[in-house]
C-alpha cells in the first residue's frame, strides 16, 4: 500500500518536473530577449536539480544527491555570470 | 522498488503529499514562465519552484532517507539553504540587468516611475 | 581567542555543513573543524565589516513571519497563474519605496526576503537616497505596499541590525 502511494507520488513528481523542464526550454528557445533566455536557463537548472533529487529517492542512491548539488552550484554561477554580462557587457571587470 | 515497501503508511502519506505539492508548484511556476506576458511578470514565476517547491521536495527526501538509512539524513538541507541564499542573488541581478537594458533602449512598456535611475534626479 | 577564531559563527556553520555532507565520525569532526578554522582565518584576512546582531529573538520571530508570508504569496501567485490572472483582472506594476534601513547586512536580508516571496521582486536600490524600486506581481487598488514592507519587514530589521 505505502509502496503504491510512494510509487504514484514519485511518478507524478518526475513527470511534472520533466514537463516543467520542457516549459523552461520553451522560454529559452522563444526568448524574445536575452534576459528571458537567461531566466529560462536558471529555471531549467533548478528543475533539473529537483528532478535528480526525486530520481535519487526513487532509486535509493546517494549518487543523484551529489549530482544535484553540483547542478545547483553550476546553475548559480552560470546565471550570475550571464546576468553580469547583460548588465555590463563583460563578466569580470 | 523494493526499498519503498519497507516504508510505513504514516510516513508514505506525508512524503507523497510533499512530493506532489513541491513538483506541482514547480510546474505551475514554469507554466507561468511560458504564459506571462512581460519579463517583469515572468521574474516572479520561477520563485514558486525555488521557494516552497524546492523546500517540499527536500523535506520529502529528508523524511524518506532518514527512514531508509535508519539515522537522521540531513545533507539535503545543505541544498535547501544554498538555493534559498542564491536564488535572490540571481533574480536581483536579472531584474537589474533587464531594467538597465530597457532603460538604455527606452522600452515603451517601462512606466515613468521605473524610467529614471534612482537617486539621480530625485527631489 | 578572537585571533584564533576571527569568525566563530562562520567556522561553526562550516563544521556543521561538513558533518552533514559526510558521515559523522571523530575523524570527520576534526577534519571539518580544521577546514572551518582555516576558512575563518581566510575570512579574517579579508577584513569584512563586523556583523552585530542586537536582537536574536526578533530575528527568530521575523523568520516565522517570512516563512508564513512566502507560503501565502506562493498560494496567491499559483492561483493567479491557474486562473489566468484572475480572469484578466491582474495588473502588475512598479512601486518606489523610501527605506530608512542603511545597514548593508540588513538590506541584504531584506532583499532575500522580498525576492524569495513570489509576489514581489527587488529591482534596484539607491544607497544615498535609500529609495527602493520594487516590482509587484498583483497590484490591487488600495494596497499599501510601502506601509506593509516598512512595518512588517523593515521595522524589525532596523531593530536587529540597528
Amino acid at each position: 500500500m505505502s509502496a503504491a502511494i510512494l510509487f504514484a507520488a514519485l511518478s507524478f513528481a518526475q513527470i511534472s518536473l520533466a514537463l516543467a523542464a520542457g516549459c523552461a526550454c520553451y522560454r529559452i528557445i522563444r526568448g524574445p530577449r536575452a534576459q528571458d533566455r537567461v531566466i529560462g536557463v536558471d529555471t531549467l537548472y533548478v528543475t533539473a536539480m529537483l528532478l535528480f533529487l526525486v530520481t535519487g529517492m526513487r532509486t535509493n542512491s546517494s549518487f543523484f544527491f551529489e549530482a544535484a548539488m553540483v547542478i545547483g552550484v553550476l546553475g548559480f554561477v552560470a546565471t550570475v555570470a550571464m546576468a553580469k554580462f547583460l548588465l555590463r557587457g563583460e563578466v569580470i571587470e | 522498488m523494493s526499498h519503498l515497501e519497507t516504508v510505513p503508511l504514516w510516513l508514505a502519506i506525508p512524503v507523497g503529499l510533499l512530493l506532489v505539492l513541491g513538483s506541482g508548484l514547480t510546474l505551475l511556476g514554469t507554466i507561468g514562465l511560458v504564459q506571462l506576458k512581460s519579463f517583469y511578470d515572468r521574474l516572479h514565476a520561477p520563485t514558486l519552484g525555488t521557494g516552497w517547491g524546492m523546500a517540499a521536495i527536500v523535506l520529502a527526501s529528508i523524511l524518506l532517507f532518514s527512514w531508509l538509512e535508519g539515522r537522521p539524513s540531513l545533507h539535503e538541507a545543505v541544498i535547501a539553504v544554498f538555493v534559498m541564499i542564491t536564488t535572490p542573488v540571481t533574480m536581483m541581478m536579472l531584474g537589474r540587468a533587464a531594467l538597465h537594458r530597457d532603460r538604455k533602449e527606452n522600452a515603451p512598456e517601462l512606466p515613468e516611475i521605473a524610467r529614471r535611475t534612482l537617486g539621480e534626479d530625485t527631489p | 581567542m578572537s585571533r584564533f577564531f576571527p569568525h566563530p559563527l562562520l567556522s561553526l556553520a562550516l563544521t556543521a555543513m561538513w558533518l552533514l555532507l559526510t558521515r559523522f565520525s571523530l575523524g570527520n569532526l576534526l577534519l571539518g573543524a580544521a577546514i572551518a578554522l582555516i576558512a575563518g582565518w581566510a575570512m579574517g584576512a579579508l577584513h569584512p565589516r563586523r556583523v552585530r546582531l542586537r536582537r536574536w529573538d526578533l530575528l527568530a520571530k521575523l523568520l516565522c513571519i517570512v516563512t508564513w508570508d512566502i507560503l501565502k504569496s506562493n498560494a496567491t501567485v499559483a492561483w493567479a497563474i491557474l486562473t489566468n490572472g484572475r480572469g484578466g483582472k491582474r495588473r502588475s506594476g512598479f512601486v518606489c519605496i523610501p527605506l530608512e534601513l542603511r545597514s548593508i547586512n540588513g538590506l541584504a536580508l531584506l532583499a532575500i526576503i522580498l525576492t524569495a516571496t513570489p509576489g514581489t521582486a527587488w529591482l534596484e536600490h539607491d544607497q544615498d537616497s535609500g529609495l527602493l524600486l520594487l516590482h509587484v506581481f498583483d497590484l490591487r487598488d488600495g494596497d499599501d505596499w510601502s506601509g506593509l514592507i516598512r512595518n512588517r519587514y523593515e521595522a524589525p530589521l532596523l531593530e536587529i541590525f540597528g
